[in-house]
């Protein structure tokens, strides 16, 4: 690229405000030379700079023919074959043939490496939660991404029912594993109270020194189940069963000890206990069968 | 890469076949038209009317004149390359499955499917060189193999024939005479039907998938097991770069399960494996259905890949394809 007279620094932006005066219709039109037997190829344009000097700008070119040695004679003949068959009625918005909007890549197998890690972080929960990380606040304490509610180790410390205080009083069932994460989507499956088919670790967790407690009246609110089995030991979780529909209790709940000891002795002395007129049913909760 | 899509097939494609140059793209479906593509853009240049079953083989002559293909209707069609022309029919009296030129193009072997008592045959036929003298004569006519031959080919210098099919025993017969020189073995052999076979640039060893999950590679001479590749999922085609050690293997879940499950659980992928490492390289996603064609360029620089969803995928390799290393 060649460029005669005073070497123009044309800057895009200016060459906005010179359209204002378009005086481009003045310029004498634009010339293409070649390309000649070289392959070699000219343009000439005329332009004006900022101060309105009409330039002259000659680009020359070389084209060079690619020596395309993987075609064979033949090929190149058949690429002027005429269409037959269905082909030759192919009207042209047909788009039988269309390039893919998607970049496809030819994607690599995952190192080995990689592969014999997963079993391993599955089997510790804590491990596996590091990378997702956000997901695990912690009911008491509130700190984020250290460890669940159940491992906290600021919760005797914590006002009994603290965590049970702020939340509103008709609190839905999702919201008893949900609180936590509040704003976050929680797929139905993975919600307190939905059958729970997947996710062996949330169930794990629940099933950890569970107890049942069945026959329970219906004002019974989850702040009354813990006031009821706190005086046994450390309890991480307590759920009662809020029908959806209705918002009122299904008459059973769960709560979680964090220590066996503590929960076997509640069921002793729980079981058969009157509580709000109906006599109290307390086991250990069975695993889901699934 | 931006794969490109061809969509000419209104029905599950069956097989593919790049011309010797490499310029042309001939694709079966189970529609009754093959049709021709060009190897570059996918542009469509023709197509071939007159089967009226299901086409399920073809073949092209070396000097890409000439079209054979095999179809459901129980026959085995010549074919004009350029016009579309049917030069010559062959007719069978059961489906006709697999359809090979021999070297040299005056020869081609034709296998035909067990149908009304009949049992699976391979049909040896002479092309004429002018369609005018074309007989439907066999000059030769094996039987033997139980259950559906699903791909028959010439071995080196035309003097065998490489057949495979439902009964998963890899045959090598005598072309001349239709003995039966070598069979593979219970231990190395495959477990299933054998779905395809694809031979390498040379000849010198051949592909062969399976629905037992896995595809083998064997020597054509001596039809001893060189490497196997084990995939998780029903092999329904393979092919071999001609220009690196690389085999690709198609399938998928059967096509009846398709819909019920997640398209991710159907890992309808093109799976590249070293040839001699027997390791994954690397999978190529894009059909939502099984994977029932592939086909490499001879130039070993795009591959296209035909779908139980109708499409033909062409890929062009992106230039880091040629310096993968393992």
């Amino acid at each position: 690229m060649a460029h005669q007279g005073e070497p123009a620094k044309l800057r895009w932006g200016e060459l906005e405000e010179d359209d204002g005066e378009d005086l481009d219709f003045l310029l004498p039109p634009r010339q293409v030379i070649g390309p000649d037997e070289n392959g070699i190829k000219k343009v000439i344009e005329y332009k004006f700079d900022e101060d309105g000097n009409k330039i002259k700008i000659t680009t020359t070119t070389r084209t060079r023919k690619l020596a395309n040695a993987r075609l064979s004679k033949r090929a190149v003949e058949r690429r002027s074959w005429p269409k037959f068959g269905d082909a030759v009625h192919e009207d042209v918005g047909s788009r039988l043939t269309m390039v893919s909007t998607e970049e496809i890549l030819l994607e690599r197998p995952k190192p080995l490496g990689s592969k014999a890690e997963e079993p391993k972080t599955a089997g510790d929960p804590l491990a596996q939660f590091q990378k997702g990380a956000v997901l695990m606040v912690c009911r008491t304490c509130g700190k984020k991404g250290d460890h669940w509610t159940s491992r906290c180790p600021y919760k005797d410390l914590a006002p009994p029912s603290e965590g049970f205080v702020d939340k509103p009083a008709a609190s839905d069932a999702a919201t008893a594993t949900a609180g936590a994460t509040k704003g976050a989507y929680v797929p139905p499956g993975l919600r307190a109270g939905a059958e729970r088919t997947t996710g062996s670790d949330m169930r794990r967790r629940n099933d950890e020194n569970s107890v049942r407690v069945t026959n329970l009246s219906e004002d019974t609110r989850e702040p009354d189940l813990l006031e009821l089995f706190r005086p046994f030991g450390p309890v991480s979780r307590v759920y009662v069963a809020i029908d959806q529909k209705t918002g009122m209790s299904r008459g059973f709940g769960f709560v979680n000890f964090v220590n066996r000891e503590d929960a076997q002795r509640a069921i002793n002395k729980l079981n058969g206990y009157g509580y709000d007129n109906l006599i109290l049913r307390v086991e250990w909760a069975t695993p889901r069968a699934n | 890469m931006r794969p490109i899509l061809m969509k000419g097939h209104e029905r599950p494609l069956t097989f593919l076949k790049y011309n010797r140059d490499g310029d042309l793209l001939f694709s079966c479906a189970k529609d009754h038209n093959p049709t021709v593509w060009f190897a570059d853009n996918g542009e469509r240049l023709g197509t071939y009317r007159g089967h009226n079953g299901a086409v399920w083989c073809c073949d092209v002559s070396k000097d890409s004149s000439r079209l054979i293909t095999g179809s459901a209707d129980q026959t085995a069609k010549l074919w004009n390359v350029q016009t579309g022309q049917q030069l010559f029919t062959f007719n069978f009296d059961s489906p006709a499955r697999s359809v090979d030129f021999a070297v040299g193009d005056k020869l081609a072997v034709m296998t035909t499917d067990p149908f009304m008592e009949l049992p699976s045959a391979i049909h040896v036929k002479r092309i004429a060189r002018d369609p005018a003298d074309q007989t439907g004569e066999s000059v030769l006519l094996i039987k033997g193999p139980q259950g559906r031959i699903n791909r028959a080919i010439w071995g080196p210098l035309n003097r065998t024939i490489i057949s495979a099919g439902e009964d998963a025993v890899i045959r090598v017969w005598d072309s001349e005479t239709g003995k039966l020189l070598k069979e593979s073995d219970k231990e190395s052999g495959h477990k299933k039907t054998v779905t395809s076979l694809a031979k390498s640039a040379d000849g010198s060893h051949f592909l062969t998938g399976s629905l037992d999950k896995s595809a083998r590679l064997w020597d054509t001479r001596t039809l001893t097991l060189i490497k196997t590749y084990v995939t998780e999922r029903p092999v329904n085609a393979v092919a071999m770069s001609p220009l690196l050690d690389h085999v690709v293997l198609g399938g998928g879940q059967d096509a009846s399960a398709v819909t019920t499950t997640d398209h991710r659980a159907g890992k309808f992928e093109a799976k590249f494996y070293d040839k001699i490492l027997q390791e994954e390289i690397g999978g190529v996603k894009g059909h939502f259905g099984p994977i029932n064609a592939l086909a490499f360029n001879p130039d070993g620089k795009s591959f296209s890949s035909g779908g139980e969803d109708g499409y033909v995928r062409l890929h062009h390799f992106d230039p880091d394809y040629f310096n993968i290393k393992i």
